[in-house]
């Protein structure tokens, strides 16, 4: 059986989604042009809490879309995934894109996503928010703003869950059981 | 030499004899036939063939193959084709006329003759082209090349289209006495079809060729012979209509005679599902109820021969599309397996009468001196084990060709021996001694 | 998450899983074609070779932007400036093309069942872009995203199919595609246009237009070809079109929200009226976009590899 420990509580992720809030409201002066993506799929429910909490602070709509990044893996051909939906509602250009996924791990999602976006316009600047930073990067990348530094080894998965209902978010760590760890 | 053909289960249609016995060779022909070998025949040197389990039997006419020379010797020759009757249990062939050139004059009927007769195991007589180069336009020199050893005339591959061409070459033909051989095909009914029209070709989207194409023709054509008084022989008959029409004319005394061959009680139309070229021939494979028409004709002895309509392709015209592939199949070396396995094996006729259809039949139709175990007629004999199972592997044939939609199916029946005018020409002689020492 | 099957030969034996994911996935496929860069690097390095037996520009060009959308190297083959025009057999062609590393052939042919054949003697996938009068399954499955985008399902549905069924690919690909997904088929033309035993297969069999497409909610409009005419399947395309062609008259006899679609290329005044084609309700145009994503998701669904779940 694979153990499965409890490392952020449903508080400690409102807790983080509103101090990532006010960092990125405090870096950026405000939230005017603001523009908030989400990686499909984690990404996109925490996405929209910073969407939301960010709308509740500066009192001011925030535009939010969703960005698939299948189509920009590099490991295609070794894996194929459903696509989901990808949905940049209005231009990036000259905006300041939050860029919002669940776990940061080898950086290479926010490889793909970076090339993604930018097929989409230029953004004056990309910021990285990420909820759970495990480490392992493969890639020069380093998230703006972080929910919680969590050391990590290969064999463990970190499993975010940001349920429909908030009392019920959690994160946990799942060490893997030894044959499935070395597939 | 005598050869004693001894043990065996004699099947003689022409003289009706059916059961264990004797028969006796010398010189080429049959010296004896019948139960038991009277003692003073025994006296001097006889080689002794234990046929015990095994079937002797005229030997088999295939009275419908295409061995390709002159001119497609790529696909088959006199020889290979001979050898692959021979293989097949038969010790005559009659090739059909579409070499190329045509056989439709002296010389190419001499050149047959002649070619047959240094390279082929077994007998060939030839057919001659009912029209010029096939061309359906002027008749052939039919009376010359009967002269020179042509036993009938037919349009085979390039059925005659103009009734009133196809009643002038009935009356010729009927002036010198020879068959009239008819390929029953409208062809304006089946202009770019390739296989049967139904569901299959609806599903594939292939043009199909409905059955009427050939019930049309051979309505027409048993009119014509009624009217000329032409010997009508229909080749590959393979569908319900057609046959009810010529079991009507033979009831009302019209001088006609059908075959069939084994793709046509073998198959049906779904053999093409998967665009299946080698299943690809014409007349098409039709349906299951066509071939319950074809089992009640022969049967009812409506269908009076099983032909094999050999006809080699190389393998590159069947690797292609469907609709470009060649039409036609091998049948040498599967028509004894199959006509067991799927007609007598399954009751639909006897062994006797599966024997007749491919030997006394034929024979008589063609008015060879043949197809009989009577004394003084020549020794062609094919000797069969009736339950032999085998599995059909083209890559063993002699054919040159392996274009056969069966490989791989098991079969039970099959050539032992094949004699022509007291020849082994395939097989070999069980000898007694083998067996009883 | 792959597909079942290695080729893409026809929607007869393509299982409505299968059907499905190619739907959905071609509805994200449609989102990349509205961006400012209409293009992802997802086959890189792949190639792709369209071998074109016969003219077809659109379905040619439909399946070059998909492959090029997707960052694949395309590489075309015609029939008329090759070595099929001196004599070499299909089998050589491929087995020459094969030899060039594709990954995938998309393959338009005069004969049916080339693609099946094609598909016997290379490695790469093959994907049918029309053979003779088998199937169009591309095409097929580009109908069915259409229609799905506008009635949100394909359960349930009645479709007429008007016009030359016999020699129409689409018309096939189409029964097979819409039976298997649930829809109801119906086949609207002349005895001399229906394929032998056509009501064995799994439709309704009309002659008469209007009761054809009565209460239908998609009518799907054949082209009609003037050989046919040659080959006395028909008198003539004026008495065609009176009959058989799809005028806004006729229409009314469809559901109020009935969607027409045609294959094209259009015989405007034959099988189907000018006003008609260009009517309210016509998606001829979506058709046409819709037949790009549905090809990206196809290559996308060829070309990727298995399931196994990945780390990120």
């Amino acid at each position: 059986m694979d153990e499965v420990i409890q490392v952020m509580s449903a508080d400690d992720i409102r807790r983080a989604v509103t101090r990532i809030a006010h960092e990125i409201i405090e870096r950026n002066n405000g939230a005017a042009d603001l523009f908030i993506v989400g990686i499909q799929k984690k990404g996109v429910p925490f996405a929209r809490r910073i969407q939301q909490t960010l709308q509740a602070i500066e009192n001011l709509p925030v535009p939010f879309g969703t960005l698939d990044i299948t189509l920009y893996r590099d490991d295609f051909g070794s894996h194929t995934s459903a696509l989901d939906p990808t949905d940049i509602p209005e231009s990036i250009t000259g905006k300041t894109v939050i860029l919002v996924d669940e776990v940061i791990f080898t950086g290479r999602t926010v490889r793909s996503a970076l090339n993604a976006l930018m097929d989409f316009g230029r953004p004056s600047t990309i910021q990285l928010a990420v909820l759970v930073d495990r480490g392992h990067r493969e890639l020069p990348i380093r998230p703006d703003f972080v929910g919680k530094n969590i050391p990590t080894s290969r064999r463990e998965d970190v499993e975010v869950d940001l349920a429909s209902d908030p009392q019920n978010d959690r994160v946990t760590i799942r060490k893997l059981a030894e044959q499935e760890a070395t597939q | 030499m005598r050869l004693l053909i001894s043990g065996g289960r004699i099947i003689d249609p022409a003289s009706s004899f059916d059961g264990v016995g004797d028969v006796l060779v010398e010189d080429g022909v049959i010296a004896f036939c019948g139960e038991r070998l009277p003692e003073e025949m025994k006296s001097g040197e006889v080689r002794l063939y234990d046929a015990s389990g095994l079937v002797v039997t005229p030997g088999l006419i295939d009275m419908h193959v295409h061995l390709r020379e002159p001119g497609q010797e790529y696909k088959e020759t006199l020889e290979t084709g001979g050898m692959a009757a021979a293989a097949g249990g038969f010790t005559s062939v009659v090739p059909m006329p579409n070499t190329v050139p045509a056989v439709d004059n002296r010389a190419t009927v001499e050149y047959v003759v002649r070619r047959a007769k240094e390279t082929s195991p077994v007998r060939v007589w030839p057919t001659v082209a009912a029209t010029k180069g096939n061309a359906n336009e002027e008749m052939s020199e039919i009376a010359d090349c009967k002269a020179a050893g042509a036993i009938a005339v037919t349009d085979d591959a390039f059925p005659l289209q103009s009734a009133e061409m196809t009643r002038r070459v009935m009356e010729y033909c009927r002036t010198f006495d020879l068959p009239l051989l008819t390929h029953c095909e409208d062809k304006s009914m089946t202009k770019g079809a390739v296989m049967n029209e139904g569901l299959s070709a609806t599903v594939l989207g292939l043009k199909g060729m409905p059955k009427a194409a050939e019930d049309l023709q051979v309505s027409r054509n048993i009119e014509l012979a009624q009217m000329t008084g032409c010997r009508l022989h229909i080749l590959h008959i393979s569908s319900r209509r057609s046959i009810q029409m010529v079991r009507e004319a033979k009831a009302r005394g019209v001088r006609v005679s059908c075959e069939t061959c084994p793709q046509y009680f073998s198959l049906d139309d779904a053999i093409c599902l998967g665009y299946n070229t080698l299943a690809k021939c014409s007349p098409p494979i039709r349906t299951r109820d066509d071939i319950e028409a074809v089992k009640e004709g022969l049967a009812d002895a409506t269908i009076d021969a099983i032909a094999t309509d050999h006809a080699p392709h190389a393998a590159h015209e069947k690797e292609c599309e469907f609709q470009t592939a060649a039409f036609g199949m091998i049948g040498l070396e599967t028509a004894l397996g199959l006509t067991v396995s799927k007609l007598v094996d399954t009751g639909v006729i006897s062994l006797s009468e599966a024997v007749r259809k491919m030997s006394t039949a034929p024979a008589e139709i063609l008015g060879l001196p043949l197809g009989r175990l009577s004394v003084q007629s020549p020794a062609d004999i094919t000797v069969f084990d009736p339950s032999e199972e085998w599995t059909v592997d083209p890559e063993l044939f002699q054919s040159k060709s392996r274009n056969t939609p069966f490989a791989g199916w098991r079969l039970r029946g099959r050539a032992v021996t094949t004699i022509v005018a007291g020849r082994v020409v395939y097989g070999e002689v069980r000898s007694a001694e083998k067996t009883t020492a | 998450m792959t597909l079942s099957q290695k080729h893409v030969l026809g929607l007869q034996d393509m299982s409505a899983q299968d059907m499905l994911c190619v739907l959905d996935q071609a509805q994200e496929m449609k989102e990349i074609l509205s961006r400012p860069i209409k293009k992802v690097p997802t086959l890189r390095g792949k190639s792709v070779v369209t071998v074109f037996f016969e003219n077809s520009t659109r379905t040619r060009i439909s399946f070059e932007t998909a492959a090029k959308t997707l960052s694949a190297d395309v590489t075309g083959f015609s029939a008329s400036t090759s070595s099929v025009q001196k004599g070499e057999s299909l089998k050589d062609t491929i087995l020459t093309l094969s030899a060039m590393a594709a990954d995938v052939f998309v393959i338009r042919h005069q004969a049916s069942g080339a693609a099946e054949f094609v598909s016997r003697y290379t490695d790469a996938h093959v994907i049918n872009a029309g053979d003779g009068q088998h199937e169009h399954p591309t095409q097929g499955l580009l109908d069915m995203l259409t229609i799905r985008q506008h009635k949100g399902r394909i359960e349930g549905l009645t479709v007429a199919i008007v016009g030359d069924i016999t020699h129409s690919r689409v018309a096939r690909s189409n029964i097979w595609g819409l039976t298997r997904l649930g829809a109801k088929v119906r086949l609207v033309g002349p005895e001399t246009l229906l394929p032998a035993e056509v009501r064995q297969l799994p439709v309704e069999v009309f002659h008469d237009l209007r009761e054809g497409i009565r209460d239908c909610d998609v009518v799907n409009v054949l082209r009609i070809q003037l050989e046919r005419q040659e080959a006395g399947l028909f008198p003539s395309l004026r008495e065609y079109a009176q009959r058989f062609g799809l005028n806004s008259n006729a229409l009314r006899e469809a559901r109020p929200d009935v969607l027409v679609m045609h294959p094209g290329p259009m015989n405007r005044g034959v099988e189907i009226a000018a006003d008609v084609a260009d009517g309210e309700f016509s998606v001829v145009e979506e058709q046409v976009s819709n037949g790009v994503a549905v090809r990206m998701a196809l290559l996308y669904l060829l070309l990727g590899g298995s399931d196994d779940a990945v780390a990120h």
